[in-house]
């Protein structure tokens, strides 16, 4: 049975992990494990930037994947930074096996905000399965309501649903044979 | 977004290439990293990339340096230079150097996003306007040559073949099947086309008065010759030049003429100074050349010149499929022209002008519909606004009766229907036009 494996780095809220194993393994048909990650962060520190090296992150998570799981994605909850770019919500390799996602940027509170937990829990949700979704060769989809479509901004996010399109879901079908449950 | 983007990335930086790779290759374009200028210079050698997105400080040659040996290859690419060390006076240059954007390390991934998008949107738009610019030069001035038949599709294409090359035409064609269209529409899609196409109706004028047309003339020349004058040849120069009825012109205009062709420099009439002018020749006659130098009449020399490539325009009696396509355009033409709502024709009077062998050709038929036109009932063009001689005098009629019955039945039709009107025309009595046409059972149209 092909399983997803969620690797969480740092302190997250038992409640949202919980039920986003649940929704996750839901949405996709597949059971969803989780495990705790320990790493130096640190070591992924740009003092220049006060930000975290997404690219070298990612190649962590990628080494310390369990060799049974399926696809696995890095947890985090700091800011993420490629070089090219100011910011990132999350990364993955296309097709590959791993992804990561942080909460940080997408708390309310980073914008000055009450916090909303629901709100976080559905953005760091569709975060998730939209770096999934590129593990699954899926690239960004044109199509506003779809989990797919490239976000830069958290409202962005926001007006985008937690599923795949029609098309995605073919396209997933025909690329790796995944039967998605019906919204 | 219809055709896959292509991008090459150019950074020393590994981790900045992988970044910008994995991006994009998620974003849906075709991605290739090169880790200096020359390594990307030589990519470009064998393979075009819509967009170049390439950083300034490599070691090496450098960004700047590369984009200006990327013009250099005439690419078609997209440059964005990317820095990390942003000054004004770099950003300034590259624009200066036509890059398309600049911008600084890091980026926002919104930022990123709308200039990768603006840039593709922009070589979307370039692809739009060669290829209607394509379609444009391909269709250009060949709207008044109507057609659909093999014979005309023949004609087009013996014209888009030859209106990019410099050589003569001579187009050949019974009267009044547009040899002048034909000549105007090689000109219109040659490399000439923003030059003047100048016509000369050579038929039309006699042997002096057609040196001087060709040639000019100086002040003095001539009696009434009270000033200088340019001739149709120098008029041409960087252009065409297009004689009418060439086979008509006398012995010595043909040796003058083919002096001109083979050196392109002439002397004006009266005038001692050499003038040169560029032109190109098209010819047209409908008259067999080639057994006029048989009989000695044409200069076999002329001929040979003139005749480098001949184009011959099928008379309308060989293309009656066309006839439709022509009668179509002509009502919409003259109804335009004398403001009148567009009319329909009789199927009928169609079905006869498909029949008829118009020695005068498009021009004839041209004439008859604009007749028909003026003298109709203003709604449809009937037989009998037709003037086809085949009508009155047709051979297939043997009898005086049937003949008869066909006046009849015209003049009932021209009156419409009015007993009265057509009974006076026929200069019979009313009594006796009702006996005929029970006799022959004709019937008014519905």
């Amino acid at each position: 049975m092909q399983t997803i494996t969620l690797i969480t780095y740092g302190k997250f809220d038992t409640e949202l992990l919980e039920r986003m194993l649940s929704e996750i393994a839901s949405d996709l048909g597949m059971p969803v494990k989780h495990l705790q990650g320990h790493i130096d962060m640190s070591e992924f520190y740009d003092a220049g930037r006060r930000q975290y090296d997404a690219n070298r992150l990612i190649t962590v998570v990628d080494a310390s994947r369990p060799k049974d799981t399926f696809k696995t994605m890095g947890l985090f909850d700091v800011d993420l930074y490629i070089p090219i770019l100011t910011y990132i919500f999350g990364q993955a390799y296309l097709n590959g096996r791993t992804g990561i996602a942080s909460l940080h940027r997408l708390k309310n509170e980073y914008y000055g905000m009450k916090p909303n937990k629901q709100l976080l829990f559905n953005r760091f949700k569709k975060e998730i399965i939209h770096e999934l979704g590129h593990t699954f060769g899926l690239k960004h989809c044109h199509h506003p309501p779809c989990v797919m479509l490239s976000s830069t901004y958290v409202e962005d996010i926001d007006q985008k649903e937690s599923h795949f399109c029609q098309q995605c879901r073919d396209e997933l079908r025909m690329n790796q044979q995944i039967i998605l449950r019906e919204f | 977004m219809s055709k896959q983007i292509s991008l090459l990335i150019v950074d020393d930086e590994e981790s900045v290439r992988d970044s910008l790779y994995n991006w994009f290759i998620e974003d849906g374009y075709f991605v290739e990293c090169a880790e200096d200028a020359k390594t990307a210079l030589s990519m470009l050698e064998n393979k075009h990339f819509d967009i170049i997105l390439t950083d300034i400080k490599m070691p090496g040659m450098d960004g700047m340096e590369m984009h200006r040996r990327i013009k250099a290859l005439n690419t078609k690419s997209i440059v964005i230079i990317m820095t990390a060390f942003a000054t004004v006076d770099t950003a300034v240059q590259a624009l200066k150097d036509g890059a398309f954007d600049y911008v600084t390390k890091p980026f926002d991934p919104d930022e990123l996003t709308h200039l990768i998008k603006n840039a593709a949107k922009q070589i979307t738009l370039e692809a739009e306007n060669v290829a209607l610019k394509e379609k444009f030069v391909d269709l250009e001035n060949v709207d008044d040559i109507i057609g659909n038949s093999e014979p005309m599709k023949q004609v087009l294409r013996e014209v888009m073949s030859v209106a990019q090359s410099n050589s003569s035409v001579v187009i050949t064609g019974e009267s009044g099947t547009g040899k002048e269209l034909i000549a105007r529409a090689i000109h219109s899609n040659s490399q000439r086309k923003f030059f003047p196409l100048v016509s000369v109706h050579c038929g039309a004028l006699s042997e002096s008065l057609l040196e001087s047309e060709l040639f000019g003339h100086e002040k003095g020349a001539f009696t009434g010759a009270m000033y200088n004058r340019k001739g149709r040849f120098e008029m041409a120069d960087g252009g065409t030049i297009f004689l009418d009825e060439i086979a008509t012109i006398s012995p010595k205009m043909q040796i003058e003429l083919l002096r001109v062709l083979e050196t392109k420099k002439f002397v004006r009439v009266g005038g001692n100074k050499e003038i040169s002018s560029d032109f190109r020749v098209i010819c047209a006659t409908n008259r067999d050349l080639k057994s006029m130098v048989e009989k000695g009449t044409f200069r076999e020399d002329l001929y040979y010149r003139l005749n480098v490539v001949n184009i011959n325009i099928p008379p309308l009696r060989e293309r009656p499929d066309d006839i439709p396509l022509l009668v179509d355009f002509f009502i919409k033409k003259y109804c335009t022209a004398m403001n009148k709502a567009n009319i329909s024709i009789e199927e009928n009077a169609l079905k006869k002008l498909k029949e008829f062998d118009f020695p005068g050709n498009v021009r004839e038929l041209e004439n008859m519909i604009e007749r028909a036109i003026v003298i109709g009932d203003g709604k449809k063009i009937r037989s009998s606004d037709l003037p086809l001689a085949k009508d009155a005098f047709d051979s297939s009629y043997e009898s005086l009766e049937d003949l008869e019955k066909v006046h009849i039945l015209q003049i009932l039709n021209k009156y419409g229907w009015n007993i009265s009107q057509s009974a006076k025309a026929l200069k019979v009595d009313r009594v006796t036009l009702y006996n005929k046409i029970k006799k022959y059972d004709l019937k008014q149209p519905e």
